[in-house]
């Protein structure tokens, strides 16, 4: 495994080394195209801002005002009886919705039963092998103008209950 | 669908504050969230320049062209509504690395230019077919290296912060694999029904 610790810090630098070793032996004037690409940066980075500031919200007013949590409380025990542990339906729930929400759980959950207990290892499984897709939809749409995202959130949501499903049946084969 | 979803989401939690007496704390949500949505925007701010610099320079030196040239037969299957040699390609195999080295922070200024190319190329306010399986592709997060969860595993004493990895890679195909066909599902049916 250290092996992959290596491969990911040195990644980076070297894909830029790389980069700047082409760009200087094609001639390409690579400082003023870093600075032209750069600019566009900028400009992206205001025109998600209005788009993350009202998800997040809307996403913050639900959880403050404990419907969220109320909601996970009363699906819970349809998803226990499908075979979920019951820890872990609150994480499974909240996963594609919010991505701050699901690390503060995962740590939660890490910390108090452990990171080498059942639970801790479905929880780091789980938290790794899906992505908030609330988030990834409004960056993605958001940055480039897509106002109808048709199928898009459907799919999203199908495949994190895959994900979910696929890590509590892996992580039960694996290490139960 | 979006519009509808995020009205709910606000509405519900305003309803439910009203009848369980949580209203303060959701008047201290709403401006602490949205100060917080500002601080996450201000600090994307640093990760895209400096990204996008980068790219363009790798653009202009040819990288991007020779990437997709590469990796091109496996993409273009899931993508057969790019042309061949389009810039998008680049820009999603470039996404699909960082995101398979779980390099985060890279990966979504590589993933937004993807879809200002994908758009392009639509030249419509509507998502493309190749919009959502790139979407999903990045929903489903295929990654070998869950980088922040080993750090939170490091920092509870795991005896082994790197044995989830395994798990985390065949759960990720998994879930990558179901993406793709629920996406291809979804796509036949729109078009079926046009």
């Amino acid at each position: 495994m250290g092996i992959i610790t290596v491969i990911s810090t040195w990644l980076i630098p070297l894909f830029i080394f790389l980069v700047l070793l082409t760009a200087t032996w094609k001639k390409v004037p690579a400082y003023e195209a870093f600075v032209e690409g750069g600019k566009e940066g900028v400009k992206m980075a205001f025109s998600l801002l209005p788009f993350l500031v009202g998800m997040i919200v809307s996403i913050a007013i639900l959880r403050s005002s404990g419907a969220l949590e109320a909601f996970v409380g009363l699906i819970t025990p349809l998803l226990v009886m499908v075979g979920i542990p019951p820890d872990i339906v609150p994480l499974a729930l909240v996963r594609p919705i919010s991505g701050t929400a699901a690390l503060g759980m995962t740590t939660e959950l890490i910390s108090t039963h452990g990171p080498d207990s059942f639970i801790g290892r479905l929880a780091s499984t789980m938290q790794g092998s899906t992505d908030t897709t609330l988030y990834v939809l409004t960056v993605y749409f958001g940055a480039v103008g897509i106002h109808r995202m048709r199928y898009a959130l459907k799919v999203g949501l199908i495949a994190d209950l895959i994900g979910i499903l696929a890590s509590i049946l892996i992580v039960s084969l694996v290490f139960g | 669908m979006v519009n509808i979803i995020w009205a709910s989401m606000a509405m519900i939690g305003i309803l439910y504050a009203m009848v369980n007496g949580t209203m303060d704390e959701v008047n201290e949500a709403i401006f602490a969230s949205s100060g917080e949505a500002v601080t996450l925007s201000i600090g994307l701010i640093s990760v895209l320049v400096f990204w996008l610099g980068i790219m363009r320079v790798a653009e202009q030196a040819g990288i991007l062209k020779v990437l997709t040239k590469i990796l091109r037969p496996a993409v273009s299957r899931l993508f057969p509504e790019l042309p061949k040699d389009h810039p998008a390609l680049g820009y999603i195999l470039s996404n699909l690395t960082a995101n398979l080295f779980g390099l985060g922070n890279a990966a979504t200024p590589m993933g937004i230019k993807a879809m200002e190319q994908m758009k392009q190329l639509s030249g419509s306010d509507t998502a493309s077919r190749s919009m959502i399986t790139f979407l999903a592709l990045n929903t489903s997060s295929l990654t070998i290296i869950p980088t922040t969860v080993i750090a939170i595993r490091m920092q509870y004493d795991s005896a082994s912060p790197t044995e989830i990895v395994g798990t985390t890679i065949i759960a990720t195909t998994i879930s990558t694999a179901g993406a793709l066909v629920v996406d291809r599902f979804y796509h036949y049916k729109s078009t079926r029904r046009n």
